[in-house]
């Protein structure tokens, strides 16, 4: 397979040394990345976290009621008013379901990114220098990785709680300790593949070349690991939110904010699956679910973009490029030529 | 067709390239087999070799396409095209019992898991499906036995051969369902010289015990195929312009390309001590937009007005075929060797 | 160790420009140790072409990356200039890495595949203070060496150019900086023939020109006589014979060598004769 692609590149990508008689290329190289492209899935999964984040972000601009607004009573019925009703407090369900997504998707965001940038860093320090700091390292992310993360997460949040600070008890204070708390699987997989670029020749061309060791980890490995630092982030986007949701359902939550896992909390402690209150529980778990999936679709998705093995091309243009080849065969066909070798 | 195990007529492959145009990788190439011989495909990287070989071994996926071609082998006539959406299934029952590809670093892609009984099995189940395991040993340690091989083989894993005698193991598999013909494609590119004799040895004994009925030996090393083939068919930029008996092609190279190849083999003797060897200028052509006429003319010595607008004939003398507008004019003429040296 | 070091006379010149002495590299394997280098020494003139020649897990390139100093040594010195370098570090190999430059096998994974030429080429270069015509005006040169223009080379990214291109490209970016030593690594060994015998033309010309100490590593014998004034012989972690290419070619002593020379394909009097 390999030496298939490589005929196909050597031939695509050649031009003479010595111009004679052949037209030369005059015009400026295309750098790498730009070749990369967007398949369907790509847009499935940016517009169900599009739609997501429109409810979360925009929804509040044009809907009349508010997230702390008393409007009706415990669990009234969705109505033309109220889309989806009330929910125990009497706030507009719909209200609070937005300001809960914006909340959940900070959260996410914030934690995602906390969890990545410690990851990264860790992954590609230990990676690239090897021995025994890559062991000190690993060793640590070990530990941090068989501790439960929910009971590390009860107990941080439980004191959190308990402080005076008050930034902490809120939608911060979460994403620290969620982001505190789940870098190691990113650094696991970022170490791997750090180790695996630090064996590569251009790291020695670097090196012979005077570059020090910032320099290269920034400009030749840093880049090899873009795509896996990408995929990482948006996996954790989606486990930062899962996460929270967890906690908050579980009590522990952001106090005095909203959040996706809060709604079912509240739902769960005033029963609302026994009254029948569908309107209380299933808005909250359905935004969820398109959050998790439309991230990681999208991850998925990506894969595609930076493996371009994996990409199946546009089918309109498979199918006129196939009506072509087609073409071309019954014209090879018509004027079979005389005969070539014996 | 007497004598003569396969003929490949009018083949022509492309590569569906990125920007939607297809790339001709072989174009229009007719090759014969003769019955019992070893013929050589030389040729540089990128010349449509290896594309050649998978096309008449009927693997060719996409994005290469087999647009047109014929194969006649014994009483059969195969069409190789791959356009059509029951090919693949048409080409099943010939692949590996009829042609039998030995792809280019086939040694290095065994499962590591596998012991190579295992492969035995599963290599003849694909053909047989109740074949037992017992038939399947029976078969494979016959074979070794009969090429001088320690069966011991079959109980190891692929990691704990040597470099050579995987080359060796790989290569007794693919043929166990004894193929007519076999195509190996660089089989000796990646082993030391005294693993490569030992192959080359190998398949010898292969040809003349009748395992297979003929060979395709796909190289660019031109004194490895002058140890092991019969005739040589020498390709460049998708077409082949040189094919003959392989001691006559070495002394006696009609077209310059061929001769630039044979000036450029460095072995240790007096004459490479002394001799300055200039290499062919610039480079292979762009196959998407090759150069018109004679396809070598940007880079040959003998360049000549007509070679640039008109395509060359082939010109038969007795069994040595060559395309070339300097060869048609200089009968039976080596091409001297002095223009490739200085 | 010393007896098979005098088995073939060694070329007597003044004092050699890099050497290698006693040098040792064992790596820890489970159960044990595998000795990939085995107290080796070996001296490298000034100006002239030595070749070491081995086949796979001869050690050539485990010593080549020691003598580049990529590698640590587990035991023995490394001398540049009569200078102990087998231990330096940070500045002090940054200098070393001014004279000592190397060119490795595969053309396409030494290139950092983000980057342009231009950019790979200029790499390093700022810690010199140049000036840009000046830098430009050495881009050229360098270029110039390996017979590339740079109207043709400087904007494009590495998978645009055919691996004889990239191979050159890195020669040209060996040359930058100015070395006195240059080490090929198999630099040869995944080109075509045709391209094979341009670079070695270049190496050649190199060493004429501009005096150029050339190390060149390979499996490949004939390539050596080719290109080598002196030829080192190793297996398995030892040098087995050591002379200039016309003795260890055409009358080697030892039996490896021997052995290494009759198995390699010699293109006319290998053709097959059959019998019909």
């Amino acid at each position: 397979m390999t030496n298939i692609q490589s005929a196909a590149a050597t031939a695509e990508a050649e031009g003479p040394l010595i111009p004679e008689g052949l037209p030369t290329e005059p015009r400026k190289a295309k750098p790498a990345w730009r070749s990369l492209n967007f398949g369907p899935r790509m847009w499935i999964s940016l517009g169900i976290i599009g739609f997501v984040a429109a409810l979360a972000f925009i929804g509040p601009l044009f809907y009349p009621y508010g997230a702390e607004e008393k409007v009706g009573s415990l669990y009234d019925s969705p109505s033309a008013e109220h889309f989806l009703g009330t929910e125990n407090f009497g706030y507009d369900v719909l209200a609070v379901l937005m300001a809960s997504a914006r909340n959940s998707i900070i959260i996410g965001l914030l934690a995602g990114t906390i969890a990545v940038l410690i990851g990264v860093a860790i992954g590609v320090l230990a990676g690239y220098v090897g021995g025994w700091v890559e062991e000190l390292l690993m060793g640590f992310t070990n530990i941090v990785l068989s501790i439960p993360p929910i009971v590390i997460l009860i107990l941080i949040s439980i004191s959190l709680q308990s402080t005076g600070i008050a930034f902490l008890k809120g939608v911060v204070g979460l994403a620290l300790v969620i982001g505190i708390v789940s870098w190691p699987w990113t650094a696991r997989a970022v170490r791997a593949q750090a180790s695996s670029v630090a064996t590569r020749e251009h790291i020695d061309v670097a090196k012979l070349s005077g570059a020090r060791t910032p320099s290269i980890l920034v400009r030749d490995v840093l880049p090899y690991l873009a795509s896996y630092a990408v995929m990482a982030w948006v996996l954790q986007l989606a486990s930062a939110i899962l996460l929270e949701s967890t906690l908050s359902m579980l009590g522990l939550g952001p106090s005095g904010a909203n959040s996706l896992g809060k709604q079912l909390f509240w739902a769960l402690a005033f029963q609302a699956v026994a009254t029948g209150a569908w309107w209380a529980f299933l808005p909250p778990t359905i935004v969820l679910t398109m959050i998790s999936f439309g991230l990681l679709y999208l991850q998925s998705s990506l894969d595609e973009v930076f493996n371009p093995r994996l990409r199946r091309g546009k089918k309109k243009n498979l199918a006129k490029a196939a009506a072509r080849r087609a073409e071309a065969a019954r014209k090879l066909a018509e004027n079979k030529p005389v005969e070539a070798i014996v | 067709m007497t004598g003569i195990l396969m003929r490949a007529s009018n083949l022509t492959a492309v590569y569906a390239a990125d920007s939607g145009k297809d790339v001709p990788a072989v174009d229009n190439v007719t090759l014969e087999v003769p019955e019992g011989q070893i013929v050589g495909l030389a040729g540089e990287s990128g010349c449509g070799k290896t594309t050649m070989g998978n096309a008449l071994a009927m693997i060719a996926n996409p994005p290469l396409y087999v647009v047109a071609g014929t194969m006649q082998i014994d009483d059969e006539d195969i069409d190789l095209s791959t356009l059509a959406r029951g090919s693949n299934e048409a080409h099943r029952p010939y692949r590996g019992s009829t042609v039998s590809l030995l792809p280019q670093g086939a040694m290095n892609a065994v499962s590591p898991t596998l012991k190579v009984k295992n492969l035995v099995v599963d290599v003849m189940r694909a053909h047989k499906r109740d074949t037992t395991v017992a038939e399947a040993m029976d078969r494979a340690t016959d074979r070794l036995k009969m090429l001088e091989m320690p069966t011991r083989v079959l109980d190891s894993y692929a990691h704990q051969l040597s470099g050579g005698m995987k080359q060796r193991m790989v290569t007794v598999v693919s043929t166990l369902l004894n193929p007519k013909l076999l195509i190996a494609d660089e089989p000796t590119s990646a082993l030391d010289v005294s693993s490569q004799k030992a192959l080359i040895e190998m398949l010898l004994a292969m040809v003349e015990k009748k395992i297979m009925r003929g060979v395709i030996f796909i190289t660019h090393d031109l004194p490895v195929l002058s140890m092991v083939t019969d005739r040589l068919a020498i390709m460049y930029a998708g077409k082949i312009v040189e094919n003959g008996p392989t001691e006559e092609l070495v002394n006696n190279a009609r077209h310059p390309y061929t001769s630039a190849l044979l000036s450029s083999v460095l072995d240790p003797t007096e004459e490479t001590r002394t001799k300055h060897v200039l290499g062919i200028p610039g480079s292979p052509p762009n196959l998407a937009n090759p150069p018109t006429g004679c396809r070598f003319h940007p880079r040959c010595p003998f360049a000549m007005d007509i070679c640039k607008h008109e395509e060359p004939a082939f010109l038969h003398e007795r069994d040595h075929a060559v395309a070339c507008w300097w060869a048609n004019d200089h009968a039976y003429q080596t091409v001297p060797m002095e223009v490739n040296q200085a | 160790m010393s007896e098979k070091d005098s088995l073939a006379p060694r070329p007597a010149t003044g004092q050699p420009v890099l050497s290698a002495t006693h040098v040792t590299k064992q790596f820890r394997v489970a159960g044990g140790h595998i000795t990939a280098v085995d107290d080796v020494t070996v001296d490298f003139h000034a100006g002239k072409v030595l070749a070491v020649v081995g086949e796979s897990g001869s050690g050539k390139s485990t010593l080549a990356r020691m003598l580049l100093r990529l590698m640590p040594v587990t035991s023995g010195t490394i001398t540049y200039n009569g200078n102990d370098v087998t231990h330096i570090k940070g500045a002090e190999l940054r200098a070393y890495w001014r004279d000592v430059q190397a060119v490795f096998q595969d053309p396409f994974s030494s290139f950092n595949q983000f980057y342009s030429v231009g950019q790979t080429l200029r790499r390093g270069m700022g810690s010199q203070g140049l000036e840009k015509e000046t830098l430009d005006q050495l881009i050229e040169t360098c270029l110039g060496y390996v017979g590339l223009k740079p109207a043709d080379a400087v904007h494009k990214y590495p998978h645009q150019l055919s691996g004889g291109q990239r191979q050159r490209v890195m020669i040209a970016r060996a040359l930058m900086m100015n070395p006195k030593v240059l080490l090929a690594d198999e630099a040869t060994s995944m080109l075509d023939a045709s391209l094979r015998v341009s670079a070695l033309n270049v190496l050649q010309d190199l060493r004429a020109n501009l005096g150029l100490t050339v190390l060149f590593i390979t499996h490949d014998i004939g390539q050596a006589c080719y290109l080598a004034d002196e030829v080192v012989v190793m297996e398995h972690g030892l040098v087995v014979e050591h002379g200039t290419t016309d003795a260890v070619i055409f009358e080697p002593k030892n039996d490896y060598t021997k052995r290494l020379l009759a198995d390699v394909p010699d293109l006319k009097s290998s053709l097959k004769v059959r019998n019909r």
